[in-house]
């Protein structure tokens, strides 16, 4: 392990490695990314796949439309698959009053670019065969969001972050940081000290410990709530190609994996905070029953896999991410709040200009870290797939 | 004698996990077995790793010099076996509706 570097990442999840691929591709070196476990293990490889636009605010809009986008042309830039696939966001609407809501985030979504529109519960048929359209009058539908392998993106990164001359250090835990005067003079792992003089905290559920590590003197409430998934056995191709969602059931999140063929999904069920995933037979129940609602064929199929994972939250379900102005070089990338997969591209990209170029045209303002400390909370990004 | 072509001989019959991409895979370096699990999505299918762990881990262990002994098994995960949907979501009536 390098005893000095100029840049120490910790958090080996698809932010942190985002992160460091970004740096280095703008010609940044001597950047290290520090990971407690294996690659991916805390919130990445646990994640619903999902990759979507239709948010009900501007800057997740912009920040999302960019980062598919980017996953758009990952294969190629990353040299490999991470098996994105444009098969689209279902959100069935049930009420007048969902109605209205979606209209009023699908004209913001247009005004950004990103072609959502409401549909009928036909075409929503037609889009997802064996749906239960009872009770649905309309649905939100856009054909360009769309789902991606998170391990495989994990990967993806990684070995082009090593690539570009990144060190990747696993089974490495940041056990302390010292600061002296407001400058950052090394992490202490259990594998020894790095001396460098700039953090980046992507530890997402973890990030609260490390920014207790380095004496950040600001509140960035970021908690960890346990939330599962479910996977059955394959099942015919094409019959649950977009994710499609349901808040009248509860949250109700599912779709059909491209290559494997299963379906994968979950619900709105939470635990926490804690920092115990082990799955539970309430979530089980729930998530069947839920699904058997919406696709009343999948009564019939298989679940072979059910997992646990965290949301790292914060109150309003908006990542924190930016500098902190008290020690030099320390930034913070974290608190995803279930949005962590999909931004990555564009978090990685944002965090890096601002780094390097000290400005970036991405609106990260709207995730400053000190919103919490000031009371002002953003809009309830939406918590689903 | 005609050699047996290798990526022909299956490990994971859930997921159609050839020997060779498993080879292929540790000679990349990537030796950790949660690793492995999930690029190759060998012990992830209804099976739940019967079959494909046991092979794997003895494939690792040659090609890394490790003892198999001392390779940590991947997470399992529940059901043990496959559950329709269909039985766990039966007993449920629409007071358990959010």
């Amino acid at each position: 392990m390098k005893s000095e570097a100029k840049t120490v990442i910790i958090g080996g999840g698809i932010i942190g490695l985002s992160i460091a691929y970004n740096l280095a591709k703008l010609g940044e070196s001597d950047i290290v990314v520090l990971e407690k476990g294996y690659l991916g293990n805390g919130s990445t490889f646990r994640c619903g796949t999902g990759i979507r636009q239709q948010f009900g605010d501007e800057a997740n809009i912009r920040m999302m439309k960019r980062s598919v986008e980017l996953w758009k042309g990952l294969k190629e830039e990353l040299g490999y698959d991470v098996e994105f696939t444009q098969s689209g966001y279902l959100f069935l609407i049930y009420s007048e009053e969902e109605l209205e809501a979606f209209n009023n985030n699908v004209r913001l979504q247009n005004r950004f670019g990103v072609p959502s529109r409401i549909i009928t519960p036909e075409e929503a048929k037609e889009i997802v065969p064996p749906l239960n359209t009872d009770g649905v009058i309309a649905a939100a539908w856009n054909h360009t969001d769309g789902k991606a392998n998170p391990f495989k993106a994990v990967f993806a990164y990684a070995n082009a972050a090593k690539r570009l001359g990144v060190e990747i250090y696993e089974y490495t835990e940041a056990k302390d940081i010292k600061v002296e005067d407001g400058k950052i003079k090394a992490v202490v792992t259990n594998r020894g000290e790095i001396r460098t003089g700039r953090v980046i905290n992507a530890a997402n559920a973890w990030a609260p410990l490390i920014n207790k590590m380095a004496g950040v003197p600001i509140k960035i409430p970021i908690e960890p709530y346990k939330h599962q998934s479910v996977k059955t056995e394959p099942i015919k191709p094409g019959q649950i190609e977009p994710m499609v969602i349901s808040f009248k059931h509860g949250g109700v999140y599912m779709t059909q994996e491209a290559n494997q063929g299963g379906v994968i999904g979950g619900y709105g069920l939470k635990y926490g905070p804690t920092y115990d995933i082990t799955p539970t037979y309430d979530f089980l129940r729930g998530v069947s029953y839920r699904f058997a609602q919406i696709i009343p064929a999948l009564k019939y199929v298989n679940i072979i896999r059910v997992w646990g994972g965290f949301y790292a939250e914060t109150p309003d379900h908006n990542a924190a991410i930016g500098r902190i102005n008290e020690i030099d070089e320390f930034y913070i990338a974290a608190g995803f709040s279930g949005h962590g997969f999909m931004l990555a591209p564009v978090v990685g990209e944002a965090l890096a200009e601002l780094i390097v170029d000290g400005k970036t045209d991405k609106p990260l303002d709207f995730y400053d870290p000190y919103r919490f400390e000031r009371g002002e909370l953003r809009g309830q990004a939406l918590q689903m797939g | 004698m005609t050699e047996e072509p290798r990526e022909k001989i299956i490990i994971c019959r859930c997921n159609d996990v050839t020997k060779e991409e498993i080879e292929a895979l540790i000679d990349r370096g990537i030796t950790d077995i949660e690793e492995i699990k999930r690029l190759l999505r060998i012990g992830m299918g209804p099976c739940q790793g019967r079959t494909c762990l046991p092979l794997v881990m003895g494939i690792l262990a040659r090609k890394t010099g490790k003892k198999q002994e001392g390779i940590p098994l991947p997470a399992t995960r529940v059901p043990v076996r496959p559950v329709m949907m269909g039985v766990l979501a039966g007993e449920m009536g629409d007071d358990d509706e959010e």
